[in-house]
């Protein structure tokens, strides 16, 4: 503080708009200080341990800290299990989203207009989302029973193949997650399930955002209604549509539970993706690929939030 | 923030040296004069292994006044949720007294972490090895140590059958087919039937009903040479062997890998769903629970083309290195290999004693005719139940299992079984 004697006035302000500073700044930092230190060792201290841990060789309960670099993750990318356990993470994440996308936007689109029953259906809608995973993964492993009524044993088939056929569209049956290449495509039903109705909020909160005198100015310029949609709803819905896509994508990546309650064994080939390979690894004791599958789980997640959030930043901003 | 790492590491470094401390001389202390608490972690929760456990505790007290028994048990997920919970406290240097694990090559992982003691002094102390198998010795020493107590001893290698089920196909139940080739006969006789010839259930179940239908197929010495590398996986036997499983697995119920564990299975041979299931002996006490009677509601015999061999799993426990009781870890392992544990333990649980001088009257009819083929038969190790192969071996074998029920790929699985092999092959 003590600087030369011509400048005294000037520092003495300078301090107390400092001390003034600390009055405002001070009790909210004093706040925030034991979340920043709890997540800072919770979350980014033991990312940075899990990071660590997946350059060594430890593949065996054996202590061992031999540091290998990337070599983990070299041979994971070369390892055709987890070339599997990505390419039905790819396939999940497009169907999860696309099924969310189009029922979410036909639910807004439909309930938007009427002024009667909106409330009911939005909550019908809604209502799945409350369930956990867990819960509505046991009842879905009944309905997507891979029993179909022509097999060995068929006269004990239940669920979903039970119904087509008692409906007369037996030829719809399949085998659902079972099947070895696009088994992880009938996970994605009942993630749909659950959370179209989310997505649906979403939009429809988005169309609330769309002042009448908008559509009302295209109408008089003789907007068709296809013309209308395609240059004044779209446009404007595009926000709500990244986010619904942000928030979809990044529960797509890290979808465990689901899998985990509709599919008895966490070892099962046809609908393995990195994070239910995570954990046969763990359990295996094969704590490096583990904890490297772990991070390139938290790269691929990292990808799909990260510009999310530069890009809201810079919304924000302006 | 960069330092954490290395701070997490300082701190593992200072667990583990901690918990070498002292372990020269944990097989020493005495039994006789220990006193305190005794901590033994299980994943014997319920049902009749929690059953079993509390007629050993009961003899534990009588034998071991002085000590207190404190159970450890962690419930869920046939052990796996066990697994974690002790992999975790044996890593931060805070093991149990003693730990319950699969004899054989599952203690792998912990004798090469350098977590539990050699029992060699102590197996000879208590004359162990005049009362156990001597194959079953051979199977639970590792580089000439031995380093746990079974407990008790499942067979692996038994078909459980419908009787009704049978007769109706028009096969005698009372006879078991005399090997592989005429048991896939009779299989084809139920289908031709109209039921389901054999009930399985998902991935462990099919790791299960693979090692026994490689026993039948390359008997039990090719058998064991798998696992120890004196069978070649890229032998034509072995492409037999797994043609003959492929064989096997067509004849089963296409919904096997949505049934979640074995009990399912064996409910469709109860219910007369389907003729046959290959499963443990612990099927037998599920049998027994649901009211069924052997000889009339279901017959069982070895794996057809495994008669005269005995493919083993044993429960078994462990002296972990740092026990923060040795004595009273001492005094547990001689309740558990003494007769009057044994007997105890195995009448309630429905499995037979690792010694071999029980007396059978006091088991029920399967467990005497167990106990008798275990005396004679030769001993196999089984690969599903932790025997024949490390976990992460295991584990791997376990994915190639699943991949086949769906890719029915002769080849893929005998390629991905054998690069398994030679990656964990000693």
């Amino acid at each position: 503080m003590g600087g030369p004697a011509g400048r005294l006035s000037g520092s003495a302000s300078t301090g107390s708009g400092m001390f003034k500073n600390v009055k405002t700044w001070g009790p909210a930092l004093l706040l925030v200080s034991p979340t920043i230190i709890l997540v800072g060792i919770f979350v980014y201290g033991l990312i940075a341990v899990n990071i660590q841990m997946s350059m060594t060789d430890q593949h065996t309960a054996r202590p061992s800290d031999e540091f290998v670099g990337l070599d983990n993750y070299f041979r994971l990318f070369a390892d055709a299990d987890f070339q599997h356990a990505l390419r039905n993470l790819v396939l999940l994440t497009v169907v999860f989203l696309a099924g969310t996308l189009i029922f979410g936007f036909l639910w807004a689109w439909v309930l938007e207009r009427p002024d009667r029953g909106e409330g009911f259906f939005r909550s019908i809608y809604l209502f799945p989302m409350a369930v956990s995973f867990i819960a509505s993964g046991v009842v879905w492993r009944w309905l997507l029973s891979s029993l179909q009524t022509d097999q060995q044993g068929g006269e004990r088939t239940t669920g979903l193949n039970r119904l087509l056929d008692s409906v007369g569209l037996g030829f719809l049956q399949n085998s659902w997650w079972s099947d070895p290449n696009w088994g992880i495509a009938a996970i994605a039903v009942p993630a749909i399930w659950q959370l179209a109705g989310y997505v649906m909020a979403l939009f429809l909160a988005g169309f609330r955002g769309i002042p009448d005198e908008l559509r009302e100015a295209a109408r008089i310029d003789g907007c068709s209604e296809w013309q209308l949609y395609r240059h004044v709803i779209f446009p404007q819905l595009s926000p709500v549509m990244l986010s619904a896509v942000i928030i979809i994508g990044h529960m797509s990546l890290k979808l465990f539970d689901l899998i985990r309650a509709i599919v008895p064994d966490a070892n099962t080939y046809a609908v393995q993706v990195p994070a239910t390979q995570m954990w046969v690894k763990y359990i295996g004791s094969d704590y490096a690929d583990s904890a490297a599958i772990g991070t390139i789980l938290l790269v691929l997640v990292a990808l799909v939030v990260v510009p999310y959030l530069v890009y809201t930043s810079r919304q924000e901003k302006r | 923030m960069r330092h954490l790492p290395k701070l997490a590491l300082a701190a593992a470094v200072g667990l583990t040296l901690a918990g070498c401390g002292g372990g020269d001389t944990a097989t020493e202390a005495d039994p006789e004069s220990a006193t305190g608490q005794v901590g033994i972690f299980t994943w014997w929760a319920d049902g009749s292994e929690k059953a079993g456990l509390d007629a050993l505790v009961e003899v534990f007290n009588q034998q071991h006044e002085n000590l207190e028994f404190e159970n450890l048990a962690v419930a869920g997920g046939a052990g796996s949720q066990a697994k974690s919970v002790l992999a975790a406290n044996l890593q931060s240097g805070n093991p149990p007294d003693s730990f319950q694990a699969h004899a054989g090559a599952e203690l792998q992982d912990y004798i090469d972490a350098d977590q539990i003691e050699d029992l060699s002094s102590f197996y000879e102390e208590q004359a162990l090895a005049d009362v156990f198998p001597s194959s079953l010795m051979e199977n639970l020493t590792v580089d000439g140590q031995i380093y746990s107590v079974p407990s008790n001893v499942h067979r692996s290698n038994v078909v459980w059958s419908s009787v009704e089920v049978l007769e109706d196909a028009g096969i005698d139940p009372s006879t078991a087919p005399a090997d592989l080739d005429a048991w896939i006969a009779d299989m084809e006789k139920v289908k031709a039937a109209g039921k389901t010839p054999l009930a399985l259930a998902g991935s462990w179940t099919q790791v299960h009903l693979f090692e026994n239908i490689l026993l039948s197929s390359l008997g039990p010495e090719a058998y064991s040479g798998l696992w120890n590398g004196g069978t070649d996986w890229n032998s034509a036997e072995v492409t037999a062997a797994i043609e003959d499983y492929d064989k096997v697995l067509g004849f089963t119920n296409s919904d096997r890998d949505s049934l979640s564990d074995w009990a399912p299975a064996t409910q469709l041979v109860e219910d007369g769903a389907a003729a046959y299931n290959v499963m443990g002996d612990w099927a037998q006490a599920k049998f027994e629970q649901d009211g069924k009677v052997a000889g009339e509601d279901y017959v069982y015999w070895p794996v057809p083309g495994t008669d005269g061999v005995f493919n083993y799993l044993a429960d078994s426990f462990t002296l972990p290195k740092g026990a923060p009781n040795p004595g009273g870890t001492l005094a547990w392992l001689q309740t558990i290999s003494s007769p009057e544990g044994q007997t105890a333990f195995n009448k309630a649980k429905g499995s037979i004693p690792a010694r071999t001088d029980a007396d059978p009257a006091d088991f029920s009819e399967y467990q005497q005719s167990a106990m008798e083929d275990f005396k004679s038969d030769t001993i196999a190790p089984s690969l599903a139940h932790g025997a024949a192969v490390p976990i992460a071996w295991l584990n791997e074998l376990s994915t190639a299992v699943n991949q086949f029920s769906t890719s029915g790929d002769v080849a893929a699985l005998q390629s991905a079984a054998a690069a398994s092999a030679e990656k964990f092959a000693q």
